[in-house]
């Protein structure tokens, strides 16, 4: 059964998380021998920036050793052999520079969506 | 009866933050009353949904006492949903992820909850006719 | 062809991204998929007659399916009599039912 893991929401708890849930359990279950495929859209399309530092964060004397490496889980998913795509839309929607983006990552229109998701068994929506 | 069929269900989000627990009980409730075996894999917060420890409380503003109030508690619907399953001869499992309530530590669930790690939902999702992912947002 | 079930519980006036959903529901009609959307929780209300801005009533028009939770409906005291045209009150058995069937279905 093949999979596509769509991410939409961003951000959420990544810090407390030190990762994304949704790119995390995607990494866990390629490792369970799940054959997937990720679509990031709307927020989650800011993933794929580069210059994403969230370093620093600390609270009296507790300070952060291991922020998330959003770009590097995607890039270690990719290098999973599990494609990553990205809504290109979304990206310019949001002002992104494509030359800022993650190499690798498929660049689709909204209109190509449905094409890519007729690749897939099944559809789950983050 | 369509007892041979699963259907699996992920849900994310904790107890009394939104609307998207109750609709995910009402979907387990649906499909076990027709005769269909659940599996459930609570990821993140919603590993919260079966935890022991929720208490009911009186609600002044209500009027009602502790006992009047009968606030609901997820992990009573929990166990609900389970006897509903046992009654109709149908499983439900119920899986929710290790890491999760560790870090939440929420680890007194309801007889009939294990602990269990993302693979279990790439397992459940293979066994079963369909996949619901109900993420929070 | 595929059938889509795209569940959708957010209130189309507040949530911007509803419209990206529904546009991506009539990319699969055009595209000669059957869709189903699936009104639930607050999802339901822009589909009380009168709403503005209810663009998931052309989804119906085109020939999507535009069904509504009949629990959320109640809950938030919208009769089925008066609903957007094109807009059915369903049960959740509904769901049940499409995602035996195989549908894909979009928690939105």
């Amino acid at each position: 059964m093949k999979c596509l893991q769509v991410v939409e929401t961003a951000y959420r708890a990544t810090l407390e998380e030190q990762d994304d849930p949704v790119v995390w359990i995607c990494h866990a279950m390629k490792g369970a021998g799940a054959d997937l495929g990720v679509l990031l859209r709307s927020g989650a399309v800011n993933y794929a920036v580069t210059g994403q530092d969230p370093s620093g964060l600390a609270f009296g004397d507790w300070a952060q050793k291991h922020p998330p490496d959003l770009q590097g889980d995607l890039r270690a998913l990719m290098e999973k052999r599990v494609p990553v795509y990205l809504v290109m839309e979304d990206a310019m929607e949001r002002g992104l520079d494509p030359e800022t983006l993650l190499e690798g990552i498929q660049l689709l229109s909204w209109s190509e969506v449905p094409a890519l998701m007729e690749d897939y068994d099944q559809v789950w929506h983050w | 009866m369509n007892s041979n069929l699963t259907l699996t269900f992920s849900l994310m989000d904790p107890p009394y933050e939104n609307a998207r627990s109750t609709t995910a009980f009402r979907l387990i409730e649906a499909a076990l009353r027709k005769g269909f075996h659940v599996n459930v894999f609570a990821y993140e917060g919603a590993v919260a949904l079966p935890f022991l420890q929720q208490r009911a409380h009186a609600n002044a503003v209500h009027g009602r006492d502790v006992e009047q109030e009968e606030h609901p508690l997820p992990h009573q619907w929990v166990q609900s949903l389970m006897r509903l399953a046992e009654e109709k001869g149908l499983q439900l499992q119920w899986v929710n992820c290790g890491l999760c309530v560790d870090e939440r530590g929420v680890d007194q669930a309801v007889s009939g909850v294990r602990r269990g790690t993302p693979g279990d939902l790439w397992q459940f999702a293979q066994q079963s006719v369909n996949t619901l992912i109900i993420p929070a947002s | 062809m595929s059938h889509y079930l795209v569940l959708e519980s957010r209130d189309c006036l507040e949530s911007r991204d509803s419209k990206k959903m529904a546009t991506l529901a009539e990319e699969l009609v055009q595209a000669g998929h059957q869709v189903t959307v699936f009104l639930i929780q607050n999802g339901v209300l822009g589909a009380r007659s009168g709403a503005v801005d209810f663009f998931w009533g052309e989804m119906a028009d085109r020939g999507g399916e535009v069904l509504a939770d009949e629990f959320s409906l109640r809950e938030r005291g919208i009769p089925a009599q008066g609903l957007h045209p094109g807009v059915e009150p369903a049960s959740l058995d509904r769901v049940i039912d499409l995602m035996a069937s195989g549908c894909k279905v979009i928690w939105h």
